[in-house]
């Protein structure tokens, strides 16, 4: 299982390598989007995918072990940060095309030195 | 009282959200700013001479025991970062008031100056190295509002770079930590110490090591990862460049730091010889750097790649006196830079632009200013009765030690290039034929003078009297080189 989830993340990590290098705003941004969702799914698999009960002390009828629940607290918290950058950067890109007049970051470069 | 080692992040965090319910009141801000800042640097003060005389002090969120719950940790190292943050701020608030311009002072400047103090001290507080990871998101955040707060055409430019880096390796950051923990199974750093040494596998440690220097490196700018600094820094406006170029590369190295010394023990043959010569790279680079451009920010700018480059050799050198080095150097550094960006400021402000080929003769009509710049200049080269020189003088005696002959000697020639791209605004902007200026207010002008003199002072002073603050940063040493001392702290001595 671990082996297929990691296959699964190299190929999202791929994927979202290649976005970022592209020249466009928003396939960049879409790309730290993969990439945030393959960095979720790594800490998931790391804390070992055991077959285990959902971490819920009411659960009157499991009684064996439970799935670890550290790295779902840590998943958690990495997606309401990565939600808030994201809204950032999508706001910030919108203002930066009003105010640059284009999406291409091969334009946005700035001036040489002097 | 237990709780002292979260003053210094609960006093900024709570003015700041004081701050955002009254934006559009100047002088609320204002006041708010100042008085929050000055309560901050009063506590670090405090927290310092406590952790001086009790030794280190640990606070454990919740009373769990140790590697279950959240720890904060104050050491000698991190309380030093910790103080000099806070004076820093207070020093760029101080300077903000007729710097930065009423629209951004109405659109929650303050709140994003103190809440990015709140996540500098926050990260170089943290026993917990995902909460390391959070407080660099609450900086981060509070940052990129920083840096693009204002709305012109360069910010937007330069701030879209700046983000895009910082959130690959944001990710870069969390998969590290994802792979630590898979290792050793525990996210506090103390425990996180003391495991390492028993998991004994010393290849994938090594691997999370460099892992850890990629994403830790991004933040500080060393060698082949500093490429996004020179450009997005030369976006903001000068207060806030000042509390970057102070302030968020700091972090990065104070991360090195702390990982390399605690964690990354075992293999120091391969890690700290990598880290060795990524730091001599990184001073070559920003010397290139600082000697090419004209434009006086970014000279500034590149002496914080060099100044990164010469901290890390400290700590790559990995004994006592090149870690005392490096705890006097980058406390000195951390002011000088604020002065040096502050005293750019004065001089963009009075010329109205940042071309040093246009500017000249401002001797004559501001001998106050040229003087303090000079000083704060070789105080940036380390000439000895100035604060630049005993840091420097450690780090070369450390290398010397180490048997690094030919970096050590590096390091010292590395002193005069910074000097001469210093003293090169020094020579354009000050000698010279004099230029044609517009007018400027000079009452403006004073007000940002004072507290750039007072800075300057301060670094004179952190000089002068270096011989007093040796207990601290001997102490500091012996917590980096000696890292079951803060186990024990945090463990209890178990």
């Amino acid at each position: 299982m671990e082996t297929l989830m990691i296959l699964l993340i190299g190929v999202l990590v791929s994927v979202a390598t290649y976005l970022v290098l592209s020249r466009n705003v928003i396939r960049v941004i879409l790309g730290t989007a993969v990439l945030s969702h393959a960095v979720h799914l790594l800490i998931l698999t790391i804390g070992e995918v055991k077959k285990g009960e959902a971490p819920l002390l009411g659960n009157q009828t499991a009684d064996g072990p439970y799935t670890d629940a550290l790295p779902q607290a840590l998943i958690l918290t990495a997606i309401v940060i990565s939600f808030a950058v994201t809204a950032f950067v999508l706001v910030l890109a919108f203002r930066a095309y009003k105010t640059n007049g284009t999406d291409d970051l091969e334009k946005l470069r700035g001036d040489e030195h002097d | 009282m237990m709780n002292s080692p979260l003053m210094p992040i609960i006093i900024p965090f709570a003015f700041a959200i004081l701050l955002m319910f009254a934006p559009k009141q100047l002088r609320f801000q204002r006041a708010g700013a100042l008085v929050g800042a000055i309560l901050t640097v009063a506590a670090s003060i405090w927290l310092l001479q406590k952790v001086y005389i009790d030794g280190i002090q640990v606070v454990t969120f919740g009373s769990w025991p140790v590697p279950y719950g959240i720890t904060m940790v104050s050491d000698m190292v991190s309380i030093l970062f910790v103080l000099t943050s806070s004076i820093i701020t207070l020093f760029t608030i101080w300077y903000s008031f007729r710097t930065i311009g009423i629209a951004r002072e109405q659109f929650f400047y303050y709140p994003g100056v103190l809440l990015m103090l709140v996540g500098v001290n926050g990260a170089f507080t943290t026993g917990d190295i995902f909460n390391l990871f959070v407080f660099f998101e609450v900086l981060l955040m509070a940052s990129y509002l920083l840096s693009v707060l204002g709305g012109e055409k360069i910010q937007f430019r330069e701030s879209i770079k700046y983000i895009l880096v910082n959130v690959v390796s944001s990710a870069l950051f969390v998969i590290t930590v994802a792979m630590l923990y898979s290792v050793v199974g525990t996210l506090n750093m103390a425990d996180i110490a003391q495991k390492v040494s028993d998991v004994n596998q010393p290849g994938i440690l090594t691997a999370i090591a460099i892992l850890f220097l990629v994403v830790f490196g991004l933040k500080a700018a060393i060698f082949p990862l500093f490429f996004w600094l020179p450009s997005s820094y030369s976006g903001p406006p000068i207060p806030v460049l000042a509390l970057f170029g102070a302030l968020l590369t700091k972090v990065g190295v104070y991360a090195i730091t702390r990982t390399f010394t605690l964690f990354f023990t075992g293999d120091v043959a391969f890690t700290h010889t990598v880290l060795l010569y990524l730091s001599v790279a990184t001073i070559v680079a920003g010397c290139i750097g600082a000697l090419a451009v004209w434009d006086v920010k970014k000279i500034i700018i590149y002496n914080i790649i060099i100044a990164v480059g010469v901290i890390l050799y400290g700590v790559a050198t990995y004994n006592d006196t090149g870690l005392r080095g490096s705890m006097f150097y980058v406390v000195h550094d951390m002011l000088i830079k604020a002065a040096l960006f502050f005293l750019v400021g004065i001089i963009v402000y009075i010329t109205g632009q940042t071309n040093l080929k246009k500017m000249g003769g401002l001797m004559k009509r501001y001998p106050s200013l040229g003087w303090l710049y000079l000083i704060a200049a070789f105080s940036l080269a380390g000439i000895p009765p100035l604060s630049g020189f005993i840091g420097k003088m450690l780090l070369v005696k450390g290398g010397f030690e180490a048997e690094q002959f030919a970096s050590g000697i590096w390091i010292l020639l590395s002193s005069l290039i910074v000097l001469l791209s210093v003293i090169r605004i020094f020579v354009y902007a000050f000698w010279g034929k004099e230029q044609q200026l517009s007018p400027i207010k000079k009452t403006v002008y004073w007000q940002i003078w004072i507290p750039t003199a007072i800075l300057v002072l301060l670094t004179v002073a952190y000089g002068v009297g270096a011989d007093a603050l040796m207990p601290y940063m001997t102490q500091a040493a012996e917590v980096l080189a000696n890292p079951q001392l803060y186990i024990d702290a945090v463990k209890g001595g178990k």
